[in-house]
């Protein structure tokens, strides 16, 4: 039997050749459940040797449908689920959910309130971003860093509990005001907190900003361009690091932060080493704005007068008084009674913008309400700035962004 | 503020069928989806509204014209203002339809995706619109207002590991959870609780299971 054999022509021989050498392509998937993805985030990489042609990240691991929740509970109730977004600034959560309400409740907080909101925030930036720079010294495999933040946070924790009665989900902002005011004394404990950590700060960054390793692995790495950093709508340290000055505690002033001075830190270069130098001054210009707020701490409430419809009596007058009696319970059961509209702010949190839109139709419960979390617009840019890595230097990058996939998958 | 309003009375100007939006903070207009693009597109153009914030969109609920309404807020870098711009998305409730933006931001890629999966609205372009938050092949949209809090029961999206385990995603057990209202002018005496389970109460035990 005669064999037929096949002559191809060459050019189809070449075609076939190309095949044959083309570098093969590997797929690989890290996550959900990685150290350097800092929770359940999971990348679905191409690689070609160590560098990625492709990269799609995949979240929604930790989606616990909290928009799904606040429409069918009372605004009041939403509160403690504001801590469960950026579970590392709790406060800086409820704090940005309270003055969306407030804003459509159209409530003026006290000047007080205000300023414990804005020492509670700060506070919280400097614990999240603590957090950020050492689970991001992990990554690059400066381990000291780690622990010198955890110590610090736990300074913090001590605070937060005294305020609070919480370490982690403090749930202390009410709308209309905050849960309790500052406890005899704290304050003074705030200020030693930051005169020992200033130096113990230094002493911290110093472990990274000159040194050699740190900056082999992260100068020049991951660049985002500014246009780039826009067209994806990042925000917070990621969007500075790139170069745009846009914090909103200085361009849409909430809370009172126009009274107080501070610096924004803006890189030059939009590489994890300006990330990196970004939250690094964000923590000094926080503690200057705690200084700040404690030196002219005002007197007076902590809660809105005009907010009985939404902010509960004090418990001593519910026992006592009928009418606050009636009122309490009209608000537990009712929720308090927001007019009709829509409303969208967004407070500039450790991680950047965090948004609440909120639809009202009336009544104690909102219709709609969308939680714009900045660690899920700070992944989406992940696709474009992968491409092109080497798989080393996506743990990196992954460091620097400093995201939480509890506020990205809500 | 003011420039957001100047760029809006510009806007309202080049498309006459642009209107204004009741809202309780940033100026807001309502774009007929046909002007959606063009419109944001000489927003972010001509006005300076560089950054997309977000992009949303609200179930009005079974039976309103429209059903759902695609939200967009801008934000500008330079004069630090915001707009809202809103559009009703065409086509019938199982599949609204509404132009895609990331032609214009590539950052809307994934909040298009994120509406998409809750919502079920196709945006048209949109280069990859699958699901985002929920598993690809998940046959519902949590956030329309006709799908229950607590969930259905669907199938695992692992079919194998569903074979093994028997497993299903079965619905919230919602007894003393803290669902008492819902919104709207519902009286919210009749409304609550509803996911309480009426076979136990203060006179009569919960029965062992």
């Amino acid at each position: 039997m005669a064999t037929e054999i096949a002559f191809p022509d060459s050019a189809a021989k070449a075609a076939g050749a190309e095949q044959e050498f083309a570098p093969e392509k590997m797929s690989l998937s890290m996550g959900p459940s990685h150290p350097s993805t800092h929770g359940v985030l999971r990348l679905q990489m191409e690689l070609d040797g160590e560098v990625l042609t492709k990269c799609d990240p995949i979240v929604g691991y930790l989606h616990r449908g909290d928009e799904k929740i606040a429409e069918n509970m009372t605004y009041n109730q939403f509160v403690p689920y504001t801590d469960r977004l950026d579970y590392l600034a709790p406060l800086a959560n409820n704090m940005a959910y309270a003055i969306a309400v407030e804003k459509l409740a159209g409530l003026e907080v006290p000047a007080r309130c205000q300023a414990i909101r804005v020492l509670t925030a700060e506070m919280a930036r400097i614990s999240a971003h603590l957090m950020g720079l050492g689970a991001f010294g992990l990554d690059v495999g400066a381990w000291t860093v780690l622990v010198h933040s955890l110590n610090q946070r736990e300074h913090l924790y001590k605070l937060f509990e005294e305020l609070t009665g919480a370490r982690f989900t403090t749930s202390y902002t009410r709308i209309g005001g905050v849960s309790r005011d500052v406890p005899e004394g704290w304050l003074g404990r705030v200020i030693a907190f930051c005169d020992q950590f200033e130096p113990a700060l230094e002493e911290t960054l110093a472990l990274l900003t000159r040194n050699k390793i740190f900056q082999d692995r992260t100068v020049g790495v991951g660049i985002i361009t500014k246009a780039d950093a826009l067209a994806y709508g990042l925000t917070g340290p990621n969007l500075r690091g790139s170069g745009v000055a846009l914090d909103l505690r200085k361009d849409r002033p909430y809370s009172g932060y126009e009274q107080y001075e501070f610096d924004v830190p803006v890189g030059s270069k939009g590489d994890c080493y300006d990330r990196y130098l970004c939250r690094g001054e964000e923590m000094r210009q926080s503690v200057r704005i705690i200084r700040q707020v404690i030196a002219k701490f005002p007197s007076g409430d902590w809660y809105a007068k005009d907010a009985r419809k939404i902010f509960a009596p004090p418990k001593d007058k519910i026992l006592t008084s009928m009418e606050e009696l009636i009122n309490n319970f009209m608000i537990v059961t009712e929720g308090p009674q927001i007019p009709a509209g829509e409303v969208y702010f967004e407070a500039e949190n450790p991680k950047g913008a965090l948004g609440f839109y909120i639809v009202s139709k009336g009544g104690g419960v909102p219709w709609r309400m969308k939680i714009r979390s900045p660690s899920f617009c700070n992944l989406s840019i992940l696709p474009k700035v992968c491409v092109g890595t080497m798989m080393s230097d996506v743990v990196t990058l992954l460091g620097s962004l400093d995201f939480v996939m509890g506020e990205c998958d809500r | 503020m003011s420039a957001s309003v100047d760029a809006l009375s510009a806007l309202k100007a080049k498309f006459p069928q642009v209107t204004d939006r009741a809202s309780r903070d940033c100026p807001a207009v309502d774009v007929p989806t046909a002007d959606l693009v063009a419109a944001l597109k000489s927003l972010r153009d001509e006005a300076g509204f560089d950054l997309l914030s977000d992009v949303t969109a609200i179930d009005w609920a079974e039976g309103a014209t429209p059903r759902f309404t695609a939200v967009y807020h801008l934000y500008s870098t330079t004069s630090h203002a915001a707009v809202r711009v809103a559009t009703p998305c065409t086509g019938d409730d199982a599949a609204p339809a509404v132009p895609s933006v990331v032609a214009l931001w590539p950052g809307a890629n994934w909040h298009e995706r994120e509406a998409y999966d809750m919502f079920g609205i196709k945006f048209e372009g949109h280069p990859d619109l699958r699901r985002i938050l929920m598993w690809d092949g998940y046959p519902y949209h949590p956030l329309r207002k006709e799908f229950p809090l607590a969930g259905i029961e669907t199938a695992l999206p692992d079919l194998e590991v569903a074979e093994e385990t028997q497993a299903k995603v079965i619905p919230a057990p919602m007894v003393g959870g803290p669902f008492v209202a819902s919104s709207g002018e519902m009286n919210l005496t009749e409304a609550e609780p509803r996911a309480k389970d009426e076979s136990w109460n203060e006179r009569s035990a919960k029965p062992q299971a």
